[in-house]
């Protein structure tokens, strides 16, 4: 496949993904904000958002006083985001045009119609009573981009690249909503209603408060919530399910592209044993937002990797 | 001639020729038509057109257009009434356009040669060697398999049961087939009941053929089955639709110059397997972009290093770089000169006789009766800068006439051509709208082409510019077999045309001749 066809399929599920994640994340905020008086400033949780978006400095630059309103219009609806969802729905889609006739009709349709029908939104849409049914819409059009192409794409080349990039996104985010709260995963953090509302707000904005109680039949506390997020692999959002899908998808593109392997298989494979064989005392013990960073960090490395290797055309 | 006649011929000066009705009559090709359009009325006509727009929309069939502001993504109006040519009538234009271009080819690898032509001063050495359109670095080159318009459209236009005129030739990167591919498919989706009664030619093995023309210029070096790539200035091209639809119909990868290198004079694309050699370039880049190391420095479409690769026989470009000194406005009266020098014959297809401005009797006459002519650049295209006379109001015909007069080697002008008309479907029901056809012609081992071409109509009424870009739309183009059979009224029958459609499918799956085989007993459906 030429590398730049894999680059535009990798970055379109990367931000079709992405899109779908900062909206998941405006709907847990959102209720925390709801919550928020009696148990912490609603301006905080904003903030937090910002920051696990990586939305923060651009949004300071424009917006002297943070407010929900404004917080909202970046992360929604403001073209200058480069993070916010319709920055993201407009380059997925631009990446989709691009390599248009290795897409089938569904996902080209999936991601097309919810560009024209983004293009038709206004302010309005975010406003009041209409966000969430908003952020429900963006996190379906996600689900139904990511379903089309897990039922209708050929095994191939053109699937593996493009989820590759959802999978690196997604494992991206878990670990970004899980560092903006590590403060609650402290040892020393109380067991208390407001640290309470912090692990139900981290489970629920990656859909898995439900699933929390399926795998543990426990109510909350950190060491387990913690752990479902970062090494349990029957979570599909957990950092060890997205890193073992990364490491095998990385594997099935090496043996159908020579068998060549380079410096990212090393990086994936190496991540994934950490948690494949990681225990959740010690990640606790060493400090969470360490290690959380520690993978945001190396995820950026493994994409620049990627990169390298696949997409964007090695010379002899 | 009574007034109010005067009056009549007045406003219509082009007593057209209409394809569909010439003296008071049907003529054959569309007898069936006729009685279907009867049949059918203008509201289920327009059903049928917003049923074609959202299947092209749907298939994203847009012509790019981003310098005018609003929806960069447009449709080219799709008119679902077909144009009908004849086999006769085909089989004489393919004998002339395989003609022609023959002899345009062997007047590009003459001028890049020994230049017989301009020797014997059949065409003046000055307006070739002199050209723009001349590119010296082909001098002494001869691409590989000596072809260079690989891939030519022929611009006709028909003005009488038996005249047809080119009226251009393309020669550089001729686009619109993926528009004569896609018309077809949605006509066969919108009715098919009237494929069944026209045995209509097909067209859909274009890019099959395209395929084959393309893998016959391979360089020898080539080893293997030749890699055959397209390669698209980007998304953001008119034509980039039809890039990616030609390599996606051909399984060719697309590609822009960024995903080729050029290293020792051999053409790589960098894939995820590392680099992989390429063999034959469709490119739909201009000459001028193709490679900043031989033509614009500024250019970031190309690839560098790609003609020096080209020179040192190493990949095939189609069409050759230079092949536009061959569709030169200024060159174009000199084609039939060059059927009868090359290939000793006399043309089959005419030229519309064309003033060529330089001159100082042409421009005399040009200038003294602009309300008669179209004038056109010399060097121009897609219908920009270009004056349709008798249409023109005295502005515009002063106004030309002082570029005329300023620049006069920039302009050609041609008389006004009465051009055919077929039916269309327009807002106030079915009225005749001028055409013209452009046939796409491939030439590598041998001439190829598939029956029709693109039909391109002005919309309005009474225009006579068919260009996308200036409000043209597109028709289908068929070429019958044979005589049309009679539906018997399916469209107006209502519910019997429902049984006819059932039979009339039974018939066509079982080919004439073919043994039919037994036939399943009760219950073993």
């Amino acid at each position: 496949m030429l590398s730049s066809t894999a680059d535009c399929l990798f970055w379109l599920g990367r931000y079709s993904e992405r899109a779908g994640n900062v909206a998941r994340g405006l709907a847990a905020t959102l209720r925390m904000a709801l919550l928020a008086n009696p148990l912490s400033a609603a301006d905080e949780e904003w903030r937090a958002l910002m920051i696990a978006t990586g939305c923060e400095p651009g949004f300071r630059q424009r917006h002297p006083v943070l407010s929900q309103d404004a917080a909202v219009q970046w992360l929604a609806l403001d073209p200058e985001n480069p993070s916010g969802i319709a920055a993201c729905v407009e380059a997925a889609r631009r990446n989709a045009r691009a390599v248009r006739t290795a897409l089938t009709v569904d996902m080209w349709e999936a991601i097309n119609d919810t560009w024209i029908e983004f293009r038709r939104l206004d302010s309005s849409a975010i406003k009041g009573d209409r966000l969430p049914g908003f952020l429900d819409w963006v996190k379906s059009r996600t689900l139904l981009f990511n379903g089309a192409a897990a039922d209708t794409m050929l095994r191939d080349d053109a699937w593996r690249f493009c989820h590759l990039g959802t999978m690196l996104e997604r494992a991206d985010n878990t670990a970004r909503l899980l560092d903006v709260r590590h403060a609650a995963f402290a040892s020393d953090a109380a067991a208390d209603a407001a640290n309470y509302a912090q692990w139900q707000a981290v489970l629920r904005s990656i859909s898995a408060l439900r699933a929390f109680q399926h795998v543990y039949h426990a109510r909350l506390s950190p060491a387990p919530v913690a752990e479902l997020l970062i090494l349990r692999p029957e979570l599909p959002r957990s950092l060890l399910a997205c890193y073992s899908r990364v490491e095998q998808t990385l594997e099935s593109i090496a043996k159908a592209n020579g068998g060549g392997r380079g410096e990212c298989h090393r990086m994936a494979g190496a991540l994934h044993a950490r948690l494949r064989y990681g225990r959740i005392d010690a990640v606790l013990e060493g400090g969470l937002h360490d290690f959380l960073t520690g993978v945001i960090d190396q995820n950026m490395v493994l994409g620049q990797e990627i990169a390298r290797f696949y997409l964007n055309g090695r010379q002899p | 001639m009574t007034k109010d006649a005067g009056n009549n011929v007045a406003e219509r000066p082009a007593s057209a020729f209409d394809e569909m009705r010439a003296d008071g009559g049907i003529r054959p090709p569309y007898a069936e038509m006729a009685r279907f359009l009867e049949a059918t009325g203008q509201a289920a006509l327009d059903q049928k057109r917003r049923e074609a727009e959202v299947l092209f929309r749907r298939i994203g069939v847009t012509f790019a257009v981003y310098t005018e502001g609003g929806d960069p993504e447009r449709l080219i109006p799709f008119d679902v009434i077909p144009r009908i040519l004849s086999r006769e009538e085909w089989e004489r234009l393919s004998k002339g356009l395989e003609q022609r271009v023959r002899a345009l080819n062997a007047f590009l690898a003459d001028v890049y040669g020994p230049k017989e032509i301009l020797k014997a001063g059949r065409i003046p050495a000055e307006l070739v060697l002199e050209n723009e359109g001349y590119l010296k670095q082909m001098e002494g080159f001869t691409p590989p398999g000596g072809v260079y318009t690989v891939i030519s459209g022929i611009d006709l236009v028909r003005t009488g049961p038996d005249e047809f005129y080119v009226l251009e030739d393309n020669c550089r990167t001729p686009s619109g087939v993926s528009y004569m591919l896609e018309n077809r498919e949605a006509m066969l989706r919108l009715f098919p009941d009237l494929f069944t009664a026209h045995r209509i030619a097909p067209v859909n093995h274009y890019p099959e053929e395209l395929l084959e023309t393309l893998k016959s210029i391979a360089p020898a070096t080539c080893q293997g089955d030749p890699k055959v790539v397209v390669l698209t200035p980007g998304p953001y091209n008119s034509a980039y639709y039809e890039h990616s639809f030609l390599a996606d119909e051909m399984g060719v990868e697309l590609v822009e110059g960024a995903d080729l290198f050029v290293r020792d004079h051999v053409v790589y694309m960098r894939t995820t397997a590392g680099p992989q050699r390429v063999d034959v370039i469709y490119r739909r880049i201009d000459d001028d972009f193709l490679d900043p190391e031989a033509f614009r420095p500024d250019s970031v479409l190309g690839v560098p290093g790609l003609m020096a690769a080209y020179k040192a026989g190493n990949v095939a470009l189609a069409n050759a770089p230079g092949a536009g000194i061959a569709d030169d406005k200024a060159v174009y009266p000199f084609v039939p000169e060059m059927v009868r020098f090359y290939l000793g014959e006399e043309p089959i297809l005419s030229n519309v006789p064309t003033f060529m401005c330089e001159r100082e009797a042409d421009r005399d006459y040009v200038l003294a009766n602009l309300d008669k002519l179209v004038v056109k650049l010399a060097r121009g295209s897609g219908g920009y800068g270009m004056l349709v006379g008798p249409h023109a109001t005295q502005e515009q015909r002063a106004d030309f006439a002082a570029r005329i007069q300023a620049r006069p080697g920039d302009y050609i002008a041609q008389p006004t051509l009465a051009l055919s008309t077929v039916p269309t479907l327009c807002e106030s029901g079915i009225g005749p709208r001028h055409v013209d056809l452009r046939p796409f012609v491939l030439f590598g081992k041998s001439v190829r082409m598939v029956p029709g071409g693109l039909t391109r109509v002005a919309l309005r009424e009474g225009s006579l510019v068919v260009n996308s870009s200036q409000g043209g739309g597109t028709k289908d183009t068929w070429v019958l077999d044979d005589a049309p059979r009679c539906l018997q009224g399916a469209a107006a029958r209502g519910k019997s045309s429902q049984t006819q459609t059932q039979t009339q499918t039974q018939t066509q799956t079982q080919p004439a001749g073919a043994v039919p085989g037994p036939l399943p007993g009760p219950g073993e459906n």
